[in-house]
């Protein structure tokens, strides 16, 4: 089971649907509720992530009895040091982004803490590449 | 015995079959199968959204009526603070409360008393409580059970405190126990409700047991009410009606009574939704309370209120600034923290799954898409479903079919009267001869080579 959908640059008023609809599908699976909470956190900063800083991307969930992958893929800037990416706080979201209360610079960071496995692939002026896995289990972070 | 109590419930004989109510369910609980609504009892919230939207009042809230008061030796009135505003200016507790002793009520309690009693106890909780953050209020039984349908994984954000309205049943029980030596069971307390979620809070309780034996809604003996504070008055001289307490009644009345904290006071049963998913996304960990109220304007919006919302609240405000001139009074409520602590864990209704094998559900959720994709897409609520999704989710349930949609059939009758005109046209064999004929004498020049 995968669903993917269409992510665009600075639509704030619609970011955050992709992550409602995984969600709903995976209440609809039965999926653990520690899964579901978990999977709409790392979906929802995904999809911020793209919405923030690439030009357009899509995000993709697969749905499988063991497990959930989310995969963001976008066009746009790459990022320059991933290490950085990942700490906490650090954020290179514009100004105005920030004062919105978005760019706090825990994206990354809430992403790898909230799910079990995590690649990221990215160039400069092309884009990025994240998967993730989720596995459907009721213990805790 | 049935697993889920519900005070909402549908009058067959008034049900037309339209499909307004469908549409404002918050937990998409209702269907309309043939000419009647149907409400699914594991999602119902006994929100009371379809008794509000209903056209034909065919939705209503099992009550109770004054004349159970016979069934115990001792009543008690407990009202809600949102019934004080539901009179004209000028009317004050005292005359309410000495109203309800003249309808039959041996005493009173005012649940604004054990709101007061709550939000102290909320103060000292909020500093020092370590749970995640925002809390969420655990007051409203009908957003609560909207997080125990739909966001399983924020009840730990609920505060295991009890209601105002527990709170105070069970003081003015044990107080009535002590001071008459009344057993138990010979108490009746009554709760004045606005909505039908308390009634089923009391029915089938958060905690252990419920405190309260029945629920009188607001309108019901809003008339009454009504005349009697026109013609005999009431012989209080004055009651406790402590300003905060009373406030609860209306939305932000519950953070008012905190103060010093970050709090966020949400209305309306899709407001609050909005609000939980933002939590879900991991957002508002600045916040530490959240006081959510399924009703537009708080209880004073509730479904089984005589008055106008937005009157009501003007009511309240002028009273809340009368109460205030008035000096603080004891209140003589319990300070052990204890007993204000809900004694159950709140738990999830898991009741959204395709199946409860996994596999199994992956694949149903395939269909899902699969007929959801087909479907028109205009979520006309036609069919009974409230939407194409939840029509596309129930034919793979089994309770429903695709020709339930009225596009659907439409096409299939188009092509069922395409395939009538075509087969009109066959002629056999043996006849057909067709005089200034195109295509049948093309055919038969095909034989004769």
């Amino acid at each position: 089971m995968e669903m993917t959908f269409d992510v665009k640059s600075m639509d704030f008023k619609r970011a955050g649907e992709a992550a409602a609809k995984i969600k709903k599908a995976l209440q609809l699976v039965g999926m653990e509720i520690d899964t579901v909470r978990r999977a709409v956190i790392v979906a929802y900063e995904a999809e911020m992530n793209i919405v923030i800083h690439a030009r357009q991307g899509t995000l993709t969930a697969k749905v499988h009895p063991d497990r959930l992958e989310i995969e963001a893929n976008d066009e746009g800037p790459g990022i320059p040091d991933i290490d950085l990416a990942f700490q906490e706080g650090y954020s290179t979201a514009p100004e105005h982004v920030r004062e919105m209360g978005f760019g706090a610079g825990m994206g990354l960071p809430n992403i790898k803490r909230f799910s079990d496995e995590l690649e990221i692939e990215s160039k400069i002026d092309v884009g990025t590449q994240l998967k993730t896995i989720i596995y459907n289990q009721t213990s805790g972070e | 015995m049935q697993k889920y109590f519900h005070s909402v419930m549908l009058e067959k004989e008034n049900c037309k079959g339209c499909t307004n109510c469908i549409k404002h369910c918050p937990t998409e609980a209702i269907r309309v199968r043939e000419g009647q609504a149907r409400i699914i009892e594991q999602l119902c919230i006994d929100c009371g959204e379809c008794i509000r939207r209903c056209p034909n009042h065919a939705k209503l809230a099992i009550t109770d009526t004054l004349d159970r008061l016979n069934d115990y030796k001792y009543t008690i009135a407990l009202p809600a603070p949102s019934f004080y505003a539901q009179f004209g200016p000028g009317v004050m507790p005292h005359h309410v409360l000495g109203v309800l002793l003249e309808l039959g009520f041996d005493h009173f309690y005012e649940v604004a008393v054990g709101a007061e009693a709550v939000s102290a106890y909320l103060r000292r909780y909020l500093d020092q409580s370590q749970r995640p953050r925002p809390l969420i209020s655990s007051a409203c039984p009908a957003v609560v059970r909207t997080m125990q349908v739909r966001f399983p994984g924020l009840l730990e954000n609920i505060v295991p405190i009890e209601t105002p309205m527990e709170v105070s049943a069970r003081i003015a029980r044990e107080e009535a126990m002590e001071k008459h030596g009344l057993k138990d069971e010979e108490i009746g307390v009554f709760f004045i409700t606005p909505c039908p979620a308390k009634v089923t809070a009391i029915k089938q309780p958060f905690g252990e047991r419920s405190y309260v034996d029945g629920a009188i809604s607001m309108s019901s003996i809003y008339g009454e009410v009504l005349n009697r504070l026109n013609s005999t008055g009431s012989n209080l001289k004055s009651t406790l009606s402590p300003v905060q307490g009373v406030g609860w009644g209306k939305t932000g009345g519950e953070n008012h009574a905190i103060k010093d904290h970050s709090l966020l006071a949400v209305d309306g049963i899709h407001n609050v939704i909005n609000v939980l998913e933002e939590i879900e996304r991991g957002g508002l960990y600045d916040i530490d309370y959240i006081e959510a109220q399924a009703c537009t304007g708080g209880c004073i919006g509730g479904p089984l209120v005589p008055q106008n919302p937005f009157v009501s609240r003007v009511r309240m405000e002028s009273l809340l600034k009368e109460l205030g001139t008035r000096g603080e009074q004891e209140l003589n409520v319990p300070s052990d923290d204890q007993f204000y602590r809900l004694s159950e864990t709140i738990l999830p209704r898991p009741t959204l799954k395709l199946s409860d094998d996994v596999n199994q559900a992956i694949q149903m959720l395939e269909e899902v898409e699969r007929i959801y994709a087909d479907l028109p897409g205009l979520d006309c609520g036609s069919c009974g479903s409230p939407h194409c999704r939840a029509l596309a989710e129930d034919i793979v349930r089994g309770s429903a079919e695709t020709s339930f949609c009225v596009f659907k059939l439409r096409d299939k009758l188009q092509q069922l009267a395409r395939e009538i005109v075509d087969l009109s046209h066959m002629q056999p064999p043996a006849m057909g001869r067709v005089a200034n004929g195109s295509k049948e004498d093309a055919k038969k020049d095909e034989f004769m080579e």
